[in-house]
């Protein structure tokens, strides 16, 4: 599996993660990251840790911070809930932090479970702190993850960018 | 039994390089008692999360020696991470528990290690490399050169006496912590 921009938007968000020097990648896995997490494991320049729950992933990013690298993490719109009190260190400390999140319980959903946390999702994120941009067209992908990648990495910011669900479906048709 | 500050400032005695990250609460208040440092990391927020600081610091500086100095109670919030912390492996990080079976910082109620679960066999299960129980201070001695010269990961389980010592306040601004910690441990070694 080589990167190529030509073959979907998970891999023009690995080059656009590759071309800001993110070598730290934390995730829980979601079907809708399942090619962007193997296009990190294969990558020698980027350490990729698969955690337990969502709410290592700040503890992780602030731990890269301090040792002077940039990391991101891939987590589904459930794992957002999961994060909370964890998430605010990152603003507590001026963590520069990129959350990319697969949205559930939006868009054709066939859960209903999923709804609630899909609902709140982005106004938790706010609350928490972070700015949020969301993705609904793959022509989209390359700039907002650019975008999320400067004002993240810029200026120390968090900055979290959400994949439509309608999104991950066209693409992949994936639960 | 070991008295907690004792303890701490013998471990971190000569400390030469080490970087050090402690747990928000008391574990924090007994690293800074040794003197402000500034390859020191006071978490003041998002309990349970500061093991995982220790591994993206770890992973991020494989250069370094990561000292990750926190409490039962954070340590329990985040036990997940001692799998997570298990799978990557890190040479370079070591968890230091101070384990007193209580919530220090909210009136000392008790916590689950107080019946017994076991937090050094919880680290071997998560395929910690070295795994030390101490409850002598005359430990402390072989404690610290694995701490500065083992292969990790290193999970030290100190038994600690439960009691509260006067709180040692380091600086609550993260942001001037960061920066600080950031600046000073630049340099590779």
């Amino acid at each position: 599996m080589r990167p190529d921009a030509s073959s979907g938007w998970p891999d023009l968000i690995y080059t656009v993660l590759k071309r800001n020097n993110v070598s730290q990648v934390g995730y829980v896995p979601d079907n809708g990251h399942a090619r962007l997490i193997a296009l990190c494991q294969q990558d020698n320049e980027i350490t990729d840790v698969v955690m337990t729950t969502e709410a290592e992933g700040p503890g992780l990013v602030l731990g890269a911070t301090l040792g002077g690298k940039r990391a991101a993490l891939l987590m589904q719109s459930s794992g957002v809930g999961n994060s909370v009190n964890a998430l605010t260190i990152l603003k507590s400390c001026a963590v520069p932090c990129l959350l990319i999140v697969t949205m559930r319980g939006e868009f054709d959903d066939f859960n209903p479970w999923q709804v609630t946390m899909g609902a709140m999702t982005e106004s938790t994120l706010k609350a928490c702190g972070f700015l949020t941009y969301r993705v609904e067209r793959a022509e989209d992908v390359e700039d907002i993850i650019t975008a999320g990648c400067n004002m993240a990495y810029g200026n120390n910011l968090q900055v979290a960018v959400l994949l439509a669900q309608r999104l991950i479906k066209r693409s992949k048709g994936a639960h | 039994m070991l008295d907690r500050r004792e303890f701490v400032a013998r471990l971190l005695a000569d400390r030469g390089e080490l970087l050090v990250v402690t747990g928000l609460g008391t574990p924090t208040f007994d690293v800074n008692a040794c003197g402000d440092h500034p390859l020191n990391f006071y978490i003041w927020g998002g309990m349970g999360c500061t093991a995982m600081v220790g591994l993206g610091l770890a992973l991020a500086r494989p250069d370094r020696r990561i000292a990750v100095i926190t409490g039962d109670g954070d340590l329990l919030m985040g036990m997940g991470s001692l799998a997570t912390i298990g799978a990557k492996q890190p040479r370079n990080l070591s968890i230091v528990a101070l384990d007193n079976g209580h919530y220090g910082a909210t009136g000392m109620q008790a916590s689950a290690t107080a019946t017994g679960i076991d937090l050094a066999g919880t680290a071997t299960s998560c395929r910690f490399r070295q795994v030390l129980s101490v409850s002598q201070i005359d430990e402390t001695v072989d404690v610290r050169k694995i701490l500065h010269s083992g292969q990790g990961p290193i999970f030290i389980h100190a038994k600690i006496t439960a009691n509260d010592p006067p709180r040692v306040i380091p600086s609550r601004d993260g942001q001037t912590i960061k920066q600080r910690f950031i600046e000073a441990s630049a340099k590779h070694v």
